[in-house]
């Protein structure tokens, strides 16, 4: 062991001190969420009746704007995620098999919209807006073309990794010398390789049209961040109950992309 | 990387016969056009609107006079503001970010511990945003647990509920550095991390065979080494900082940051006549992000050295 003191890695002690710090303070504002959200009025007690108001009728009428907002986001999950699959991973394949030298261009612009602040992007998107309102009437839908654009640098990632990691253009020539047409070699050979990044593609897609406020909050659409900040001026504890489920769902999806992730990997190593 | 892909297309689109080749590039040529369409309907002319728009006045016409914007006061105050939150809130993550992947470094990366550290760093980073705001409202707002806890400890006014002579800390523009930093050590971790795994044993192994203790190991090699890494993330984090707006704006109903002014600026353009301000102050930034990128890909370019 006495190795261990030449080395660069740190004692046994030193990491857990750093660990055990970083984690207690990182998990105090989760706790004091859900310590909220349990507290019974100003008594100091606890129960659970600020979770028993969301679903009793009486008080229902109060978080109508918030499951109208869930509603909403969920409509612009799906088409987000359309958007996604419809134009960003067929565009990507055509690329990496037809114009591999556009690659790099394609790369540059799904990495724009990291560099540019959704607040900056928000200027120009209410004069475009105007002319969508008017193509499409002011349908929450519609925020999905400007949210896609945000998603794109997420989205575009997790399928590129995987695009990276299989041989998709000696997939397509075995599939096409063995005369498969292009319907079949998409439909049988590419897409079931790129499985694992495109699920997860989907998953962080969800989880930033979810997140997402600033766009929805300047283009006057009701989406499920718009309303936590409208439900939390009448009633906080709701805000964070829902707040704490977002969390955890986030956390969730998050996990089945790493599982998604270590799948890949060891079909690989295999 | 290009020239191995492009090797093996070539044989197989001279197998498919000379005169069907040109046919099917004009049509899957089409096939970039949905896409291509999308990006320029929805990011190019909404980056260019913003930026162009500080260019002209309400009738649509040339001037420069919007830029008289940053000769007033509270403006110049939100683009400082801006700065040093960035300023401090990256310096501050950075440090505490790299001290984790310090801490991770010799720990297996299937293990449980990483894997959980990997996950939980990727969704607290994500996290910035309004569900921030309330975490924090929920620990250091004025009816926060820690607040709460301090006044039972008998400090009836303490830092977190009376800050400045001005109500609770967290609804000012520096108390906005405590949420920040929430989500910048864990962007941190994620992007120092794989440099910080870079080093190889073989330089502690070098270290200690030429005498080397821990400490010149760290000075000598390990520092300098991923300093262009550090710095790179550490440029990524004011970026970061620098753009977001959500938990500001969940936090502070008034100005205070640059996104905030853009705010107040395209709440109050309702009224008719008032000048494209908001496009003057998006410039500004896009300005910084331009820089503190050009010199994040430089940075990037010194880093990936060590990685061959």
């Amino acid at each position: 062991m006495s190795a261990a003191s030449f080395s660069a890695e740190p004692r046994r002690v030193t990491r857990w001190i750093i660990l055990g710090v970083a984690a207690a303070l990182f998990v105090i504002p989760i706790l004091a969420m859900i310590e909220f959200s349990l507290r019974a009025g100003q008594t100091g007690g606890y129960d659970f009746s600020h979770y028993a108001a969301i679903f009793t009728a009486g008080r229902a009428g109060t978080y109508d704007v918030l499951f109208q907002g869930i509603t909403n986001s969920i409509g612009i999950c799906v088409v987000t995620v359309l958007i996604v699959l419809v134009l960003l991973l067929p565009t990507m394949i055509l690329v990496e098999l037809k114009y591999p030298r556009l690659r790099s261009v394609l790369e540059f612009i799904c990495i724009i919209p990291i560099t540019i602040p959704s607040i900056v992007l928000v200027v120009g998107f209410i004069p475009v807006y105007s002319v969508v309102a008017r193509m499409f009437g002011s349908n929450p839908w519609t925020l999905s073309f400007a949210v896609g654009i945000i998603v794109l640098p997420y989205a575009y990632r997790p399928i590129a990794a995987n695009i990276a990691a299989i041989e998709i253009v000696t997939l397509t020539e075995a599939a096409r010398s063995l005369g498969a047409g292009w319907g079949q070699v998409l439909g049988r050979v590419i897409l079931p390789n790129l499985r694992s990044g495109i699920l997860s593609s989907c998953f962080i897609t969800i989880a930033v049209v979810l997140g997402e406020y600033t766009i929805a909050s300047f283009l006057s659409q009701n989406t499920f961040q718009t309303a936590l900040v409208l439900v939390q001026h009448t009633d906080p504890y709701v805000a964070v109950i829902f707040a704490v489920f977002a969390l955890v769902f986030a956390f969730v999806l998050l996990l089945i992309i790493g599982r998604l992730g270590s799948l890949g990997r060891n079909r690989r190593s295999a | 990387m290009t020239s191995t892909v492009v090797a093996p297309v070539t044989p197989a689109e001279t197998t498919r016969g000379a005169e069907a080749t040109p046919r099917r590039r004009g049509l899957t040529w089409l096939g970039l056009v949905p896409f291509g369409a999308y990006v320029v309907l929805f990011l190019a002319i909404p980056a260019v609107l913003a930026v162009a728009s500080g260019f002209f006045d309400a009738d649509g016409a040339f001037t420069l006079s919007n830029f008289s914007a940053y000769t007033n006061p509270a403006i110049l105050n939100n683009f400082w503001s801006s700065l040093w939150i960035s300023a401090v809130t990256s310096i501050l993550g950075a440090v505490f970010g790299a001290l984790i992947c310090f801490a991770l470094l010799g720990t297996k990366a299937d293990r449980a511990l990483r894997s959980t550290v990997d996950s939980a760093s990727s969704v607290l980073a994500q996290f910035g945003g309004v569900m921030l705001a309330f975490a924090f409202i929920a620990t250091i707002g004025a009816q926060g647990v820690l607040t709460k806890w301090l006044i039972s400890l008998g400090l009836t006014t303490n830092v977190f509920n009376s800050f400045n002579g001005s109500g609770p800390l967290l609804y000012q523009v520096p108390g906005l550095v405590i949420p920040y930093l929430y989500f910048q050590v864990p962007l941190m971790v994620l992007t120092f991390m794989p440099a910080m795994e870079g080093l190889k044993s073989t330089w502690a192994e070098a270290n200690a065979t030429l005498g080397g203790t821990r400490f010149t190991y760290w000075t000598r090699i390990g520092m300098p080494i991923l300093a262009p890494a550090f710095f790179g993330s550490l440029i990524l984090l004011f970026a970061n900082s620098f753009s977001s707006y959500a938990t500001a704006a969940a936090l502070i109903s008034q100005g205070g940051i640059i996104p905030l002014a853009i705010r107040q600026q395209l709440t109050s353009e309702t009224i008719v006549g008032v000048a494209n301000v908001a496009g003057v102050l998006a410039l500004g930034m896009v300005v910084v992000m331009i820089v503190l990128m050009s010199v994040y890909t430089a940075l990037q370019r010194r880093a990936s050295r060590w990685r061959r």
